[in-house]
């Protein structure tokens, strides 16, 4: 217990790093998510193929390759940089690296919300002379959000537990290093393991259950 | 297909409006490859010196078969562990009995709940305290995979034996079987059918989640890519990163695959009375792990 409360102020720093990469990460991955779907189905051939490779390539790599590629790859050796400031440009690597790899679960989860919209409302999209973008913003996508709240919550609640894997980009300031970093000067601790896996439950469960709740309230009866 | 259902037939404007997308398109990714390949090019990627190593026979045989196998030893080990953590804590969260339901629950949920890698750094760091010096990244890696893993199992087996239809288990009991012949004889048959597209998905993200080993040093594809592979041929890491991401995307896109064949499978299958389980939402097992 004494371990947890002498190194509390380092732990609680690295959490803040935890939850500032997951704010940071969810609204790019919603976004490139969203993007890539629209990409999915549209009626162009190539934008179609490129969505679909570039889903299936990133989803089935390991988030450890991805977040090492960005920082030894991208970084390192083709010269990719955000920043002068190392801490800063760590950051934006693993942000870079994270929503990437995010963005490929928004996207498989807007299509399976996709294809729960009825028929009738693409038909009918069309039939008033709504375009493709206009039907998909205006008609299909809002219902497919709606649908897919609880595993969009899901693909969320993913991503902040992996925020930790940060490590493998050679970012070391987020907290599952921190620990590591503890356990290496003092020895296993397990109050601040409990202390650390409390915190992100802090975290993850409400957004389990604000996602619950909303995809409950915003369910399409149909 | 969705994609024909949100667009007509084109007619002529719209036909144009597609070829102008095309273009658009096709544009972009040429200026994606065009700007990936000058900056390789920049930085002297394309060097034969540096892709030399992966045509030779001994770069395989050294390096990147045995990092093949310290990943592949590590989900095997890990996929079996977490098979049987999956079944007990499943089929604990069904008992009848509440001194057993319950206790598993929490333990189910709460290893759902923990980054994977805060898990395997705290295991990693406990073993040594609890028996002693050795090397602990193997145990470590497969306890972790399996604690995680396997409670993410065992809500598949939960929701496996929830989708066998109530009549099912009314009838075993009618004609005579008690609760472990039921579940025997009549639930986990069917249930097994309907679940198996399920586990295989989960395994697809246990057999990536391995690649954390790559943090604490256990020796697999991806350490051998990234640490040991450019240490001996100096500056080969974009092209090791490639190489090995290959096998790493092949792998789990051929047990995907499978995942997809069994559920087309069970899906028209008459052993089984169950609806396949879909995948804890046919997104969240892909995405619960790493």
């Amino acid at each position: 217990m004494d371990d947890l409360i002498k190194y509390a102020p380092d732990l609680a720093a690295g959490f803040l790093v935890n939850v500032k990469l997951s704010l940071v990460s969810s609204v790019l991955a919603l976004i490139l998510g969203t993007v890539l779907v629209s990409m999915r189905v549209s009626p162009t051939p190539v934008l179609r193929a490129a969505g679909t490779v570039y889903v299936n390539v990133v989803r089935n790599t390991p988030l450890t390759l991805v977040l090492a590629f960005s920082a030894l790859g991208l970084s390192d050796t083709l010269g990719l940089t955000f920043s002068e400031e190392p801490s800063t440009n760590g950051f934006w690597l693993v942000v870079l690296g994270l929503s990437a790899y995010t963005a490929t679960f928004v996207a498989e989860a807007l299509r399976a919300g996709i294809n729960t919209v009825p028929l009738g409302q693409a038909e009918a999209a069309r039939a008033i002379g709504l375009t493709f973008l206009q039907s998909l913003r205006m008609i299909i996508l809002p219902q497919a959000f709606r649908a897919v709240v609880g595993p969009l919550g899901s693909v969320i609640i993913a991503m902040i537990k992996n925020t930790t894997v940060a490590v493998a980009a050679g970012y070391l300031a987020e907290s599952a290093f921190v620990m590591k970093d503890t356990f290496d000067d003092t020895g296993v601790s397990i109050p601040i393991f409990i202390g650390l896996a409390l915190a992100f439950m802090a975290i993850t469960l409400p957004v389990g259950f604000f996602t619950g709740w909303l995809s409950r309230r915003l369910a399409v009866v149909r | 297909m969705t994609s024909s259902v949100l667009f007509d037939v084109p007619g002529p404007r719209a036909r144009l409006r597609n070829h102008a997308l095309t273009v658009v398109g096709v544009l972009g990714v040429a200026a994606v490859v065009y700007y990936v390949y000058t900056g390789f090019d920049e930085k002297g990627q394309w060097d034969g010196k540096i892709w030399e190593p992966f045509t030779q026979a001994s770069t395989w045989t050294d390096y990147i078969i045995p990092g093949l196998l310290g990943t592949l030893k590590a989900a095997g080990l890990g996929a079996v562990c977490a098979l049987v953590f999956g079944a007990v804590f499943g089929l604990a969260r069904l008992s009848d009995h509440r001194w057993i339901r319950i206790p598993a629950g929490a333990v189910v949920e709460t290893f759902r709940a923990i980054p994977l890698l805060l898990l395997i750094f705290f295991l990693f760091y406990l073993a040594p305290s609890a028996f002693g010096s050795g090397d602990y990244t193997l145990p470590a890696l497969v306890a972790g995979l399996t604690l995680y893993n396997g409670s993410v199992l065992a809500e598949v087996v939960k929701a496996g034996v929830l989708s066998v239809p109530k009549g099912q288990s009314e009838a075993a009991y009618a004609i005579g079987l008690r609760k472990g012949g039921v579940m025997r004889l009549v639930l986990l048959p069917q249930a097994v059918t309907a679940m198996m597209p399920a586990i295989v998905s989960q395994l697809v993200v246990l057999l990536k989640d391995t690649a954390l080993g790559y943090i604490i040093a256990y020796e697999d594809l991806l350490n051998y890519g990234f640490k040991i592979i450019p240490a001996v041929f100096f500056g080969s890491l974009v092209p090791a990163a490639i190489v090995i991401g290959v096998i790493y995307i092949g792998l789990n896109m051929a047990l995907s695959a499978v995942a997809t064949w069994l559920e087309r499978r069970s899906r028209r299958s008459r052993k089984t009375s169950a609806q396949p389980v879909i995948p804890l939402g046919s997104i969240e097992s892909s995405v619960g792990g790493v």
